[in-house]
């Protein structure tokens, strides 16, 4: 480092304090050229009271950190404006103290204090600007003062104060990477926030944390999944690269199934030596069932695909390595169009893609195919893009485009950048390798080349055809020849030996001019570079063993010479050729094998391409791009054989806050025309398009059974519906008042009219055996304290199911469960229903148990949504009517006040909820009788109130009876 | 993820340093500097540098060196496509992106660094929320400030921030409505020694000027939207709108911004608007050379090819070249053996021409290179694809706003190979 830090003065060095100041200078003034006393000016401008000065000397004191310049003795009187009310000297104080913290620790810590108070500012700008700050002073005495203001600014109502906290968290964790358990909580905590801001900030921080909690992103997976198209595009590239190492961890290889082998068949011949493998990996796998794209998976891929449109290049790549790592084949072809677009882009955005797209073309060189052309060379590209895209070129030749793409070497190799016709000589000998219908025709052209004025281009044409020649030498002896002339002219090292040695090696063919040319050489030996002194050597063993008779004395000549070399590799090399060749009486045992030893038969080498197998690196990831890895790369993991429990990333609740956002949408569309809605680009078009998104993912995720039991149900309804008429409790229920923050909990209400059913056993999990659950909404009879659950099940595997029933019940105190009745025999495809009763005791609490058939057992948990924590009361069309007739007054007023009023009951409240709905005042009027529900208990969430009053609007729009 | 910035001039200068973490010598510039000399031509020097303790990741604009430091894994692309949105910034605040310009807006470029990242990851990059966090220096702002002691820093958290349309500040206000679309196409394309086109693709963007009160929601239609199939959008489109109805439907930034770049990359949809006949030859054994250019319009649906400049590289060996150009001027670097000709219009009945004859280097061989051609070239109020804007629509917004759409066609990377 002596030598750079001698550079560093030489360029104005970052710690020479003492250096002279020139006019130009900002900080210097001018006048001022002692070091003492212009920092002495500065300290008086920053002392005085006028704002101005400040100002003037902050700015001073800034470009001397921008230009690398020591103003560290200045730190005392900066600090002291900490507290400063001119907003532009205080932020450029924060600049200067972030600077000057670490190498200040005690003075910085005087400024703490501001920043504290700061964290408490109404302005939430100065709040989030305090706790940049602060958690950006690196002083180690200050982690438990950051790890509060983390703790505090993490529950903020400010979106923007908790995406500071996100950023804060990476910043604690490099100070004190012990505070790493506590920081996980905060991430967590962040990770479960709905807003589009902290998204992206919080994803970041989790990972430079703990990227290998991948646990914690279960329940965020599809909340993640769905926001991302409104993320901004920095956060999208984290959150994109983070999901590709989740889904390898969560999905089944899309790829290692039977099914797609129609598509092989349609394919180019690239993939047939993959799919042999892949067939052999297979076999044991035969007999397993089709395979079945997780739902989660699907909504992956559809919901990144839109983000190849992207203007940022970092986004389009995120993209096109998630689908080169997660899609099926038949899909990746989708990201070739984009990523070719982007070769218009910068150079260094063109050097960055196109490293990708020759790891993807040698991979799956069908994509890349139709856009041969876009990486034709220019005469105008720097070298480095050249280069590569020869390489993709290469990649992308077949017995198809071959003499395509020849032409355009031949072009290339005129160029006057001869170190790209190199690499172009190089290619074409890859070329010549990998498509044996051209080598013939690559040969002669190489041959031609040899006789191009440029030596560079000689040499390189002699290295590819050595190599070329190897795979079939008996038919190409007179190019051996031709080359044996060569050794006249070229001077070119390497070429020399490979010349050498190809005469060397297949002296049998040139058994005339293989001697001459030792003899030449023989004479030139002392002036020649090592390496082709070691192939003279070389040369002179093998014709000594072939055509002793004439070479005898050359040999001994050469290795006389050699043995007096200065390099001592050529004199071990020729003292152990003498020894081996040289028949004495000494010699051992291996002379007699020595002609076996020199001129075995030597494979061809193979020529590849330097990105083949680069794809173990993530693409797109800095340690792909230097094939190294890089400091803090998380590995791509492999498939999993069986994919993990897919029901972890089942959030009942946040399903039902999802669908609150679509229907608040749908809601406020009703009454206030186009409303510009929070979650979407404020355009009702897009609004709908996320609507029937987030509708087909329903119907993705749960199947076609769910109308059925929608329609199931109903039926059920009505028959149980007479006999529950009066039961006791239940009007006694019905009457309990609800509190204000009742009517926040009722946000979580699953608003939709039909009975949402939820995954409890997959079926893939379950071996065939696939339930599904429902709140039935109906009183459940054996006890009224209890929610009724029915439970579907559904036998997919080819055998019966038998003694169908739970174990091992495992609940929070209080809570009780009435257990499902046995069913004793479900036949293959068949479908049988049961009802089990839960008391929540209030609260959503999972119940767990374990579902047993005849041979296994599951463990599965059970866990209510808010709204169907209910408990359905009964009304006569009277009552109805008394309860409606009281509520009219309420439904002339605007919704908010009459939310924000605790004064009403549940009742009164869920009715004018009916009311207000035009749809469902028609049905209501030809009713003879009402379900409603009595919510059971309340739960606060004052966090919502806060943030979101908008969201007050939403509707729980149970299900009310039927028609007659 | 980006701990430190290093800008550098042509001459190797360090003139800008910016730290977000721990401060990282500039030492680490020394690898940058290694690299530069290896690479022949300042565009040669690698994007990415793997140093002992950190990974150096630069791009090369305005001829001024942006390095960013990096310490561990990251998108490499996303560091290039942060550098690039820098550079893109301070041209827009500062009008130029000179080595002159950052030094003399040293605090202001310091003060937009800070927001744009927060411990290396990115925070705001949006240029209307920085503009409203930080005012872009003019002349009048500095003598107002400098009299009533306001500043250039906003305090309140800029509106975009925290909306649905971060890329749109409230409160816009203009007493002229008006909204320009450019419709800018490229041809990119090689032609081959005889004339045939090799490939030809037409890379196409529609930059727009929206200066529109309020919270203008617009509706871009085209006559014939089919051409589009592969775009890139500014934020701003829905693009679920486009999937379905082919309608560009979006809340305009406000300002300049890039609406959408689009590529048409199949060829016969490719008009080539000039063709070129040249002879340019060296004898063998003599020291001279011909040289020999005609330009032609080709297909240019009637409309004037304007501007045209051809240049090219020259080989090695050539001294100088005696040339006679029917129409424009033509200069010839001897050091750098750029050849370069100021064509101006082409006038169909009397075709542009430079004839004449180039000087060897004596003794020296033929030069077995062929010199590439290329050229540049504009032809306005035309798109060369044929797209064409159907119509434009506001809602939201009461007022008659101003419209005007201008097209042009100008010639990409365009080489003919002799």
């Amino acid at each position: 480092m002596s030598a750079s830090s001698a550079f560093n003065e030489e360029k104005g060095g970052s710690s020479s304090v003492g250096e002279p100041e020139y006019g130009h200078d900002p900080a210097s003034g001018g006048i001022f050229s002692s070091d003492y006393k212009r920092h002495d000016d500065l300290k008086e401008m920053l002392d005085s009271n006028k704002d101005s000065l400040k100002l003037e000397a902050m700015k001073r004191i800034v470009a001397m950190i921008a230009r690398g310049k020591n103003a560290s003795d200045l730190f005392p009187a900066v600090v002291k404006n900490v507290a400063c009310k001119n907003i532009e000297v205080k932020k450029l104080v924060y600049v200067y103290l972030v600077r000057y913290a670490e190498e200040q620790q005690d003075l910085a810590l005087l400024s703490i204090s501001t920043f504290q108070r700061g964290l408490k500012d109404p302005n939430q700008l100065i709040r989030a600007s305090a706790l940049r700050v602060l958690s950006s002073i690196r002083v180690t005495i200050i982690v438990p003062i950051m790890m509060l203001a983390i703790k505090e600014a993490a529950s903020d109502m400010s979106p923007y104060v908790r995406k500071t906290a996100a950023h804060a968290i990476p910043k604690l964790y490099s100070l004190d990477p012990e505070q790493k358990d506590q920081l996980i909580e905060v991430i967590e905590k962040l990770l479960a926030d709905k807003t589009t801001l902290v998204a992206g900030s919080v994803v970041m921080a989790f990972e430079e944390v703990c990227p290998e909690r991948i646990d914690l992103i279960h329940k965020n997976y599809r909340k993640l999944c769905n926001l991302l198209i409104d993320v901004e595009e920095w956060g999208q590239v984290v959150i994109i690269n983070m999901l590709t190492r989740y889904a390898r961890t969560q999905f089944l290889n899309p790829n290692m199934n039977g099914s797609d082998k129609t598509f092989y068949g349609s394919d180019e011949d690239e993939d047939e030596e993959e799919e042999e493998k892949e067939k052999k990996a297979e076999a044991p796998m035969a007999k397993r069932k089709p395979y079945v794209m997780d739902p989660d998976h699907r909504l992956l891929l559809r919901n990144t695909k839109p983000l190849l449109q992207s203007r940022n290049a970092a986004v389009v790549m995120a993209v096109a390595q998630l689908y080169f790592h997660l899609a099926p084949k038949v899909e990746v072809g989708v990201i070739a169009k984009a990523l070719v677009r982007l070769l218009r882009s910068h150079s260094e955005v063109q050097y960055v893609v196109l490293q990708n797209v020759a790891t993807m073309s040698i991979k799956r060189r069908g994509m890349f195919e139709p856009y041969l052309k876009s990486f034709y060379i220019r005469s105008t590209d720097p070298t480095q893009i050249k280069v590569l895209k020869l390489e993709v070129l290469t990649n992308l030749a077949n017995e198809t485009n071959i003499s395509t793409i020849l032409r355009e070497f031949q072009t290339y190799i005129k160029s006057m950048d001869k170190d790209f016709v190199a690499a172009t000589i190089q290619a074409i000998g890859r070329c010549a390798t990998n498509i044996g219908e051209v080598r013939d025709t690559c040969l002669n052209g190489l041959v031609q080349l040899l006789s191009n004025r440029d030596e560079l281009v000689v040499a390189e044409s002699v290295v590819v055809i050595k190599k070329l020649l190897q795979m079939q030498p008996e038919k190409h002896s007179d190019i051996i020849k031709h080359m044996a002339k060569l050794t006249d002219n070229i001077q070119v090292p390497m070429a020399r030996a490979s010349i050498l040695w190809l005469i060397g090696e297949y002296c049998e063919h040139v058994p005339k001019i293989a001697p001459d040319v030792l003899r030449k050489m023989a004479k030139s030996f002392t002036n020649e570079e090592d390496i082709v002194k070691l192939q003279i050597i070389n040369l002179a063993a093998k014709l000594y063993l072939t055509n002793s008779k004439q070479t005898k004395l050359l040999t001994q000549y050469v290795l006389n010479l050699a043995k007096y070399d200065q390099n001592y590799d050529i004199r071990d090399r020729a003292r152990f050729i003498r020894q081996l060749i040289v028949p004495t009486e000494k010699s051992g045992a291996l002379s007699k094998y020595a002609k076996k030893l020199f001129l075995a038969l030597k494979p061809a080498p193979v020529l590849e391409s330097p990105f083949k197998d680069r794809d173990h690196f993530q693409l797109g990831s800095l340690s792909h791009l230097l094939n190294a890895k890089a400091g803090g790369y998380q590995e791509l993991p492999d498939w999993p054989e069986a994919a993990p429990d897919p029901s972890v990333r089942n959030v009942e609740v946040k399903d039902s806050v999802r669908a609150v956002g679509t229907v608040t949408c749908r809601d406020r569309e009703r009454w206030k025309g186009a409303r510009v809605c929070s979650r979407t680009r404020a355009n009702p078009p897009q609004e709908r398009k996320h609507q029937r998104k987030s509708d087909q993912q329903k119907s993705d995720s749960e199947s076609e059974s769910d109308e059925e039991s929608d329609s199931e149900s109903s039926q059920s309804e009505s028959d149980d519906s007479d006999s529950e008429a009066d039961d006791p409790v239940c009007n006694n229920r019905k009457h309990k008042c609800i509190d204000s923050s009742l009517v926040l909990c009722l946000q979580n209400i699953s608003p939709c009219s039909a009975l949402k059913s939820y995954e409890l056993l997959h079926r893939i999990r379950g071996e065939g055996l696939s339930v599904e659950y429902c709140f039935s909404r109906q009183p459940f009879s054996p006890d009224g304290n209890m929610v009724a659950v029915q439970m579907q099940f559904t036998n997919n595997a080819t055998s019966e199911a038998k003694n169908l029933h739970m174990e091992d019940v495992k609940l929070q105190s209080g809570m009780r469960v009435k257990e499902f009745p046995e069913i004793e025999l479900l036949p293959a495809g068949e479908t049988a229903t049961a009802v089990m009763g839960i008391d929540f005791c209030d609260s959503t609490q999972a119940a767990n148990f374990q579902l047993c058939t005849h041979t296994r057992k599951f463990f599965v948990s059970i866990q209510p949504p808010v709204g169907e924590l209910m408990r359905p009361v009964f009304l006569t069309e009277n009552e109805f009517k008394k309860e409606q007739g009281e509520l009219i007054s309420v439904t002339c007023r605007p919704p908010t006040p009459f939310l924000s009023d605790s004064r009403f009951n549940s009742i009164r409240f869920i009715l004018f909820c009916i009311a207000q709905n035009r749809k469902l005042q028609i049905c209501l009027r030809g009713l003879y009788s009402l379900y409603t529900y009595d919510i059971l208990g309340p739960e606060t969430h004052h966090r919502h109130r806060k943030n979101s009053p908008k969201n007050e609007k939403t509707l729980p729009r149970g299900k009310k009876g039927k028609k007659p | 993820m980006i701990h430190s910035l290093f800008l550098i001039n042509a001459s190797g200068d360090i003139f800008l340093e910016k730290h977000w973490k721990s401060v990282v010598s500039r030492s680490v510039c020394d690898y940058f500097f290694e690299a530069q000399e290896r690479a022949s031509e300042p565009e040669n020097v690698p994007p990415v540098i793997p140093t002992p303790h950190h990974y150096l990741i630069s791009v090369l604009r305005h001829r001024i060196y942006f390095v960013a430091v990096i310490q561990s894994e990251v998108p490499p692309l996303f560091v290039i496509e942060f550098l690039h949105r820098v550079v893109d910034t301070f041209q827009d605040y500062f009008g130029v992106c000179t080595e002159a310009a950052i030094k003399d807006n040293v605090v202001v470029v310091y003060e937009l660094l800070e927001e744009m990242l927060d411990n290396g990851f990115p925070l705001a990059t949006e240029s209307n929320i920085l503009k409203e966090l930080i005012k872009p220096p003019t002349i009048l702002r500095t003598m107002v400030n400098t009299i009533t002691g306001s500043t250039n820093v906003g305090e309140q958290l800029p509106t975009g921030q925290l909306s649905v349309v971060p890329w749109r500040r409230t409160g816009v206000k203009y007493t002229n409505n008006e909204a320009y679309f450019d419709v800018v196409e490229e041809i990119d394309a090689i032609i081959d020694k005889s004339g045939s086109t090799i490939t030809a693709e037409i890379q196409g963007v529609i930059d727009a000027c929206v200066k529109l009160t309020g919270m203008p929601d617009l509706t871009l239609s085209f006559m014939n939207p089919r051409l589009l199939d592969d775009v890139s959008f500014h934020p701003c489109v829905r693009f679920k709108r486009w999937e379905a109805e082919r309608i560009l439907s979006f809340i305009p930034p406000d300002g300049n911004f890039r609406l959408l770049s689009y590529h048409v990359s199949s060829q016969n949809l490719v008009a080539i608007p000039v063709y070129v006949k040249h002879n340019i030859t060296f004898r063998e054994g003599s020291s001279q050379g011909r040289f020999d250019l005609t330009l032609g319009p080709k297909q240019t649906m009637g409309k004037a090819v304007e501007a045209v400049l051809v240049s090219s590289q020259l080989p090695r060996g050539v001294l100088n070249a005696n040339l006679n150009a029917s129409q424009g001027t033509y200069t010839f670097d001897p050091v750098t053996k750029m050849l370069t000709w100021d064509v101006g219009k082409i006038n169909p009945q009397k075709l542009p021409s430079l004839k004449g004859s180039m000087n060897l280097q004596a003794g020296a061989s033929k030069p077995d290179e062929n010199p590439t051609i290329n050229i540049q070239l504009k032809i306005q109020q035309m798109a060369i694809s044929g797209l064409k804007v159907n119509r434009l629509d506001m809602y939201g917004e009461k007022y008659k706003p101003f419209k005007g759409i201008k097209y042009m066609t100008k010639a990409g990377k365009f080489q003919v190979r002799t």
